[in-house]
Order: C-alpha cells, then structure tokens, then sequence
C-alpha cells in the first residue's frame, strides 16, 4: 500500500504491518532483511518508510503500570500522548515533554527524542524516560536504561528506530495544579528584540515565538513570542476553579480534501502572517487559556497537512549555538525573504543544554522551524540554507527532514554521527533496521 | 445487579476496543479468550483507564464439552455478553478440506450456540441481561469469495434473530452486530477499500450505543445496511455470474 508520513512527501509503496505482542514483532524481524518501525507517521519526512516493511505500533497501545504516588508510567510503544494527557491530566498528572501534537506515540516520542516549549528547562523527552525494552536485530529483548546498556539507551534516544525497535518504556508524569495555562504574548518588532525577550525571561516554564520570515529590511524576524506556565487554582475563573482538571470539549475541524497547490502562495502568507501579528495584542499581555489550545494548537485541525496539497510539504528546522544564531538567523531569514518561498508556519525557540541521546537533535541554542510546500525550487533553496547552517556551527533535525544529505549530516553532527555509525555497527551490523532517510545518510553502506 | 460484562474471545481487536469503552462507562470487565497470556495488558490497561474490576479467564469456543463448567466457573456471574469470537479461515482451503470448513463453522457458530444458549438459560432465570453477537455482513449473502465463513455467520445471525424473539419477553435484551470491513488483526495484509473500513474503536462504539438504546440489528459502519440491502435484491442469475 501507499504510504507517507505528516508531510505527505515522499510516497513509498510498501508492507504495513501492525504487530500486537512481542512474538509477533520477533516473527516480523526474524523473516524480514530490512524494516523499520512507524507509530503515527508524525516524522515529517522519511524517517518511517522503508519500501520493504513497516512495523506499526499503532495496535500495541496498552499502558502497564502507573504509580500514583511518583507519576511513573509504563507503557507500550503505541501509546499516544494524546491517550496519556486523556486518561491522566484529570487525575493531575502532565507529560515532562510534549512536542507540538499530542498526535505522536511514546515509541515516536523516543526515536526523535522530542523537545517542546520547556526545553530550556527540562530537556528533550529522553532525559524522563527511566528505561526502556528495545527489540534488536538479533531478535532479544533488551532492557536498557541510563544505568544498564546505556550505549543503547542513549543511541535509541533520538536514533529514529535504527538501532531496534522500542517495545516498551517507563517515563514519570509531572503534577499539575489545573489544565490552565496562564499566558504571556509579547510582540518583537525584529530578531533582535525576540532574542533579548528570550534571554531576558527564561524563568517561565514554557516559551516559544511564532516568526514572520517573509519580512525582510528592519523588521526582519518580527515575532510573536508566547511564554506560559500552568495557572495555580487561585489564578482561574469561578467556572474554571470548579473543574481545574478538565478542558472544555472544542469542536474540532477537518480538511476533508487536498488544497489544490494555489492555495498557499507569497500572497496569501503574507495576509496570513499580517494578520497574525495584527491578532496580537499590543506589546505584552496575559491571559488564561487551556492546555490545548497552548500545546496543540494546529491539532484543532484535523488533517491541517492538506493546506499543502497533493504534493505535500516539508519542514526545515536547525539549530545554531548560540552565540553565532543572531548573525546566522539575520542572513538565513534574509535568504528565505528574499526567496519569496513563504512559510506558513516558522517557530523560533531557544534551547538550553543539551541531553546525552547520540543524535538528540536539541543542544544549546536557537532552533527555527519553517515549513515549506514541495516545489521545483524549493531544494535548491534548502541546499543553499543548508550551507549556511553549517557555516555556523549548526545542524538539521532529522524528524522533520526528507532530503538531507550524508554529507550535510555528517558536518553538522560531527562526532556524533561516528559515534553513531559506532553503536550501528554493534547493534545492528546487517543493517536490519532502515528508512530511506538511513539510507540516504549513508547508514549500512 | 452490578454492571459487568463477559467478553467472549477477548483478543480480537473489536473485543479488545468493547472492553475499554464498556469499562469507561462503568463496567466491570470479564475477558475470556483461550489464550489469557495475551490479555494481561488489555486487563493492565483497563484497569488503569477506568478504575474498573477486570478479570481475565480462559476458554475454547470449539471445545463444547467444557463449556458448562466455564459458565459455571466464571468469577462473577456477567449481567451481559458480547460474543466476539470468529475465524475467517481460508476458503480455498475450505473448499479443498473438510477439516478446515467445519473449524470456520464450529468457531463462528457452534461454539456461540453452545456458549450463548447456556448463558440465554441464565440470563432467562433472571430476566435481565444483554447479549451481543457479533455476526457479519458476509452471512447476509453466500459470495464465492468466502461462503462458508459467511454461511457459518448467516447460521449465527438467524440463531439471534430467534434468541431475540423467545428472549424479549424475558426483559432479555439480543442485539445482531454485523460490522462490514474493519481494520483488525483479522484483515490485516488485505487491501480494504478506506471509505469503507471502520475503526475497530467505532464498531465498538456503536456496539455500545445499541445496548444503550436497545437496537435489535445494527451494522456498522451504518451505511452496510443499505450496501447489503442492494446486494441482498441482485437478482440470483445475475448475482451468480458477478466476480464477488
């Protein structure tokens, strides 16, 4: 069958199959050379295809523990956060990470070890998971945890699947006084501005700015930055304060069918984007809101990914350290405003330090995501973004990624990527484990 | 009287998906499959959602001389039934061996009449109860592709449409559900057509629905209703010649 992951690029034709228990994963393994392991397709790219077999985890959803008193949760790989936050944020429990969607697998959540908006403060995803059972190429079951098998641990920690598949973790959930955020908008007339916001406070727990990257001139980097943390009880509404555990029921909407490939162009961003900022009260406001209208936004929106169309889109997110990510941000957002490709969406964040997953993709620094429709000029762009990315000291998160080359990654990971090829090379030497994206960046050869 | 329920042939994925919505409103789950190895997390993870009781206990469809003491064994005796278990078999197999059509016979039907028929005695006694079959749209109407499956759930949909009738006197409630393609363990590797697939999770809803609003026949998706009513009204001349 035909299938893609969240940037609907590129299409494989391959074997899906959905495994239930652990023999049927061994069985699966056992008789295919080449798999790969998928939970909700969420990747942007490549990462979960491969053209011969694709394991879903999509049926082995049964969580299997929780201990009410320290918030440990053990879980199946196919467990979605989404099914976590439903079954948990009522009894006072939230996730230590969540990215963006709450539409991803814990399995996912592992294998790009995920960041959100409290980075600068907690890390990526991996840093709360306290062990995990990873299937292997040579068909065993192993425990590994930061203490036991750590070279493991830390390489299926953002190793996207390549080095087994994850069949089991156990993370702890953190405790929250409501399912309220009390938030702060701040406008940022240019880079420079959203970059001291960023600095200046650091103390909320969690912080992002949404970007304007078509403007260009003195108002480059225009930002909207939304900081937040969860409200106490006493920061509520009467009505809120009656069930502080519990969001109102939203009517979700869905894009039925494909955009037709018009829909987004320079002018119509560019309407979007105005109003955008224009929404945003002026310079710095407070507000309440629930938690999925702060973490998951766009998952309000079924199907959001088919505003690009049939021939899909593809997300490009880097990371610079910091100290060269104003020159390197002021000279890429140039480049992509002077390109006129418009990006709908572009979210710029600091990172604080970085955790010891092998090829984690967050570490110190400003990242900035951008997402683009697939078009005839859009990778030649990439290609010249992508020097410039390397130029200052920077590299690609592989989750979003679907045309990175080996040569990039291997400059902008560095060490890491030997490293990685390393425990590859142990864990998986006949190289049982692949996507495309692997493959291209020249894992197995 | 206590609202439990008996899932019988808890593994299968519309079973498994019944489990979670039935114990989300405020059952107490009794899983049996022959297999209880398998259910342990399905109980791990109803417990946890949902706060509910949850036993799990092991049983074989097909082999009947056991059936009265797993009835009579049962940890708590179930206020209602949903009898999931099934077996597409293979046809070609079928059609080639006698062994392989009468286990699709005995798994699809006669291990429900023997099960059902004790517990319809019980639940009778009492009069309360439900009980929920899970036939399919594949015994509405005898196609080359699978016939003898679908004869054997054409045997199952006729035993409760007659259960029903001797039962609704009884304040017994019997409920037909006949799913058309779902995406599950037992169609998995088939290429169904997306439109027309349910979610293992809405037949179960609509599973739930019809005990809530006390449905006779439901199928699911809902539009199967009318897809088997036109198949049902091909003409046998014709229907005979169809590729089906």
């Amino acid at each position: 069958m035909n299938i893609s992951n969240w940037g609907k690029y590129p299409v494989v034709d391959s074997n899906v199959l959905c495994f239930r228990a652990d023999n049927e994963i061994k069985a699966v393994t056992a008789t295919s050379h080449s798999l790969i392991a998928r939970g909700m397709g969420r990747c942007y790219g490549d990462s979960a295809l491969n053209e011969n077999m694709i394991a879903s985890t999509e049926r082995f959803n049964h969580l299997l523990s929780f201990n009410e008193k320290t918030g440990e949760l053990i879980c199946e790989s196919g467990v979605t956060l989404e099914d976590i936050l439903s079954v948990f944020v009522p009894r006072g429990w939230f996730l230590p990470v969540t990215p963006g969607t709450k539409f991803v697998s814990v399995g996912g959540a592992i294998g790009a070890d995920v960041h959100g908006k409290n980075h600068h403060e907690s890390g990526s995803f991996c840093r709360h998971v306290n062990w995990m059972d990873v299937l292997t190429a040579d068909g065993s079951v192993v425990r590994c945890s930061p203490d036991e098998n750590e070279d493991l641990f830390f390489g299926v920690s953002g190793g996207l699947g390549m080095l087994g598949i994850v069949l089991r973790a156990s993370f702890n959930l953190v405790h929250i006084s409501s399912a309220y955020i009390k938030q702060e908008t701040v406008k940022a007339v240019n880079l420079k501005e959203i970059m001291e916001d960023f600095e200046t406070y650091d103390e909320r727990e969690f912080s992002v700015a949404w970007i304007d990257c078509l403007k260009g001139g003195d108002s480059l980097g225009r930002s909207v930055l939304m900081r937040g943390a969860f409200a106490s009880a006493d920061e509520l509404s009467k009505k809120q304060k009656q069930e502080l555990l519990s969001v109102p029921k939203k009517r979700k909407l869905n894009i039925p069918l494909n955009f037709p490939s018009i829909a987004l162009n320079p002018l119509s961003v560019r309407a979007f984007n105005a109003l955008y900022y224009g929404k945003a009260p002026n310079e710095h406001t407070e507000s309440i809101v629930d938690y999925d209208s702060f973490f998951y936004p766009l998952d309000a929106v079924y199907n959001w990914n088919r505003i690009y169309g049939k021939r899909g889109f593809t997300q490009y997110q880097f990371v610079l350290p910091k100290e060269s990510s104003f020159e390197g941000l002021t000279k890429i957002l140039s480049k992509i405003s002077a390109s006129g490709q418009g990006s709908f969406l572009a979210v710029l964040k600091l990172f604080g330090k970085a955790d010891k997953g092998t090829l984690s993709f967050p570490r110190e620094g400003y990242t900035l995501a951008l997402d683009f429709p697939i078009t005839e000029s859009l990778f030649p762009l990439f290609n010249e973004l992508d020097a410039m990315v390397l130029d200052y000291g920077g590299c690609h998160y592989l989750t979003k990624d679907a045309r990175l080359s080996r040569d990039v990654f291997d400059k902008g990971y560095g060490k890491a990527a030997d490293s990685f090829r390393e425990l590859k090379a142990k864990w998986d030497p006949a190289n049982k484990f692949s996507s495309l994206q692997s493959s291209r960046l020249g894992f197995g050869d | 009287m206590a609202k439990n329920i008996l899932i019988l042939g808890a593994t299968s994925d519309i079973a498994a998906a019944c489990a979670r919505t039935f114990s989300q409103a405020g059952y107490d789950i009794i899983l049996a499959a022959r297999n209880t190895g398998t259910l342990l997390p399905l109980a791990d993870d109803i417990m946890i959602r949902s706060n509910q009781q949850v036993y799990v206990t092991s049983f074989d469809a097909t082999a009947f001389e056991t059936h009265a003491d797993f009835i009579k064994n049962l940890p708590v005796k179930p206020y209602g039934v949903i009898c999931a278990f099934g077996f597409l078999g293979d046809q070609t197999k079928a059609e080639d061996s006698f062994r392989e059509a009468h286990t699709i016979i005995d798994s699809n039907y006669t291990g429900a009449v023997s099960l059902l028929g004790r517990l319809a005695l019980l639940f009778e006694a009492r009069q309360a109860g439900f009980i929920v079959g899970i036939s399919s749209v594949a015994g509405d109407r005898g196609r080359s592709s699978n016939y003898v499956y679908g004869s054997a759930k054409a045997g199952y949909t006729a035993f409760l449409s007659g259960l029903r009738n001797r039962l609704q006197r009884k304040n017994v409630q019997v409920i037909t559900v006949k799913p058309g393609f779902v995406r599950t363990a037992m169609t998995e590797g088939l290429n169904l057509p997306k439109a027309l697939t349910a979610e293992p999770e809405q037949v179960a809803k609509d599973i739930f629905t019809a005990v809530q609003k006390n449905k006779d026949v439901v199928y699911s998706k809902w539009f199967w209703k009318y897809i088997m009513l036109i198949i049902r009204h091909i003409p046998e001349p014709l229907f005979k010649r169809l590729a089906l």
